[in-house]
């Protein structure tokens, strides 16, 4: 337990971190109120800043989901009909499409921040044993264990790969041979990658693996714990009491 | 535990698919407490060899018989795998927890070992091989010797009965190499080591062979 919280650097049981993310997510994502939305992200930040693991990777994560963001508030502001606040050009924005646009990004980034700083930082295996405990199927675990592995395995190909281009005086440039070669790297990594993961099953298989995942250390719910329980459930309270006034 | 044979390929063929026979009709036996090494040009066939006594690949043709039982499913190589230490030649394929620490510990704890005594066996087996200390460091980020002895350390940490490694010394500096020959000097052991080093293979086991065309010779 103590090596979990060094490594981690954070204090929360990771079945208590995972039920609150499940269900913080649902009602935000379901939700349709901006307030919902706005005390969403507060919140969202707040805890991050109590659980002050590593912002600097945060923020990073939360630069390309806002890449995706960015090109929403591109369309969906100029495609939704409504009254119009603004034109540029031709385009006209309007004030339903605009909201509509906001909605999303509070939400969205509500929803990563939530689940960046509560799940990716007590290691793969620490997830792994709290899905156990909180008795979901070991076959579903599995699925997700390989495929965090595939994920991460292609990511340290791919520099390999890189590497191996580099020192063989690789240049891009416009021109059939940089997209040939692009065309390559990618055969070569999905290739790698697969054989990879096999490779890795074999590995877990010699060492008696047989579908079930047993960890060294135990999760006990502590004293953080109960303090982090009430916060969370408090804040889901809050949450859902805004959403139902609305609806009333 | 008196096994005459603990490991007995009759009549083994073998070829990945699309590719003409690697292994023809081979046969092989490892007995209770011999020393076998296997040397060989690359693509010989000796990992494909291994990977056949671990069950990770079934061959054609042929009968693959482990410590007296013929062994054809996926079910009947789980004792297999847990009685016999594998080295993968290639460490990042063996490799894949976050920590050195639960690295050690998979093997144990996969069969039902007690967690206060998985603790034990992981500080001795890292102790074992020098890596001491390297608990809560991830295995992808450890330099390429100290994967291969993490990887080694992986297996020392299951007893097995029986070691099968491929290239263990590969890329160990000269103080590891003589801390590992040390272990696999300890007697008892029954093991195959494939290597390119004849004079490594001359000093640790008793009987070396070399596969050509498809079948197993010993090197007299
Ligand atoms: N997954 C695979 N699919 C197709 N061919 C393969 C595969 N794995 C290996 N081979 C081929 O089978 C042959 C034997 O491979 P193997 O890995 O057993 O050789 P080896 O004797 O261990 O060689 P080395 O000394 O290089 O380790 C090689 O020619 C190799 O190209
Ligand atoms: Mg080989």
């Amino acid at each position: 337990m103590k090596e979990f919280e060094l490594r981690s650097g954070r204090l929360i049981d990771p079945r208590v971190s995972i039920i609150y993310t499940l269900i913080f997510s649902i009602i935000i994502a379901l939700s349709s109120n901006m307030l919902v939305a706005v005390v969403g992200l507060i919140s969202s930040i707040i805890l991050t800043i109590l659980i002050a693991i590593n912002i600097a990777m945060i923020l990073r994560r939360l630069l390309i989901v806002n890449i995706f963001i960015l090109i929403l508030w591109l369309i969906l502001p100029f495609s939704t009909p409504g009254p119009i606040i603004f034109s540029i050009g031709g385009l006209k924005a309007s004030m339903s499409g605009v909201s509509y646009a906001l909605l999303i990004s509070l939400k969205s980034n509500a929803i990563v921040i939530t689940a960046i700083s509560l799940l990716s930082s007590g290691g793969i295996f620490n997830l792994v044993r709290a899905l156990s405990d909180l008795r979901i199927p070991d076959k579903l675990i599995y699925i997700f264990f390989l495929f965090y592995r595939y994920t991460y395995v292609l990511f340290s190909e791919y520099e390999t790969i890189k590497q191996g281009l580099k020192i063989r005086g690789f240049e891009p440039k416009t021109s059939f041979h940089t997209y040939r070669t692009y065309g390559y790297v990618l055969g070569a990594l999905l290739l790698k990658g697969y054989e990879r993961s096999e490779k890795i099953h074999r590995a877990m298989l010699c060492r008696g693996f047989e579908g079930k995942y047993r960890l060294l250390d135990h999760f006990r719910i502590g004293p953080n714990d109960l303090i982090a329980i009430f916060m969370m459930a408090l804040n889901i309270i809050i949450l859902l009491l805004l959403q139902w006034n609305r609806l009333i | 535990m008196e096994q005459i044979n603990l490991i007995n390929l009759k009549g083994v063929c073998f070829g990945y698919p699309q590719r003409p026979d690697l292994l023809s009709d081979l046969d092989f036996t490892l007995n209770f407490q011999e020393r076998v090494g296997i040397i060989g040009p690359n693509g010989c066939g000796k990992t494909t060899l291994l990977y056949i006594i671990m069950g990770l690949i079934k061959p054609r043709r042929g009968e693959v018989e482990i410590f007296g039982k013929t062994r054809r499913e996926e079910g009947d190589f789980k004792e297999v795998r847990k009685k016999i230490g594998f080295l993968f030649q290639n460490s990042d394929d063996q490799l894949f927890c976050p920590s050195v620490k639960e690295e050690v510990a998979f093997g144990p704890l996969n069969f039902g070992v007690n967690k206060e005594m998985v603790q034990k066996i992981v500080a001795d087996t890292l102790a074992r091989v020098g890596l001491s200390g390297f608990e809560p460091r991830t295995p992808y980020s450890l330099s390429g010797g100290e994967k291969r002895r993490l990887a080694l350390a992986t297996i020392f940490a299951m007893n097995p009965e029986v070691l099968l490694l491929d290239e263990p010394t590969i890329g160990l500096d000269e103080e590891t190499v003589i801390r590992i020959k040390e272990i696999l000097k300890s007697p008892g052991l029954s093991y195959i080591i494939v290597s390119q080093n004849r004079l490594f293979l001359k000093e640790l086991t008793d009987i070396q062979y070399t596969i050509n065309n498809g079948k197993i010779k010993r090197i007299e």
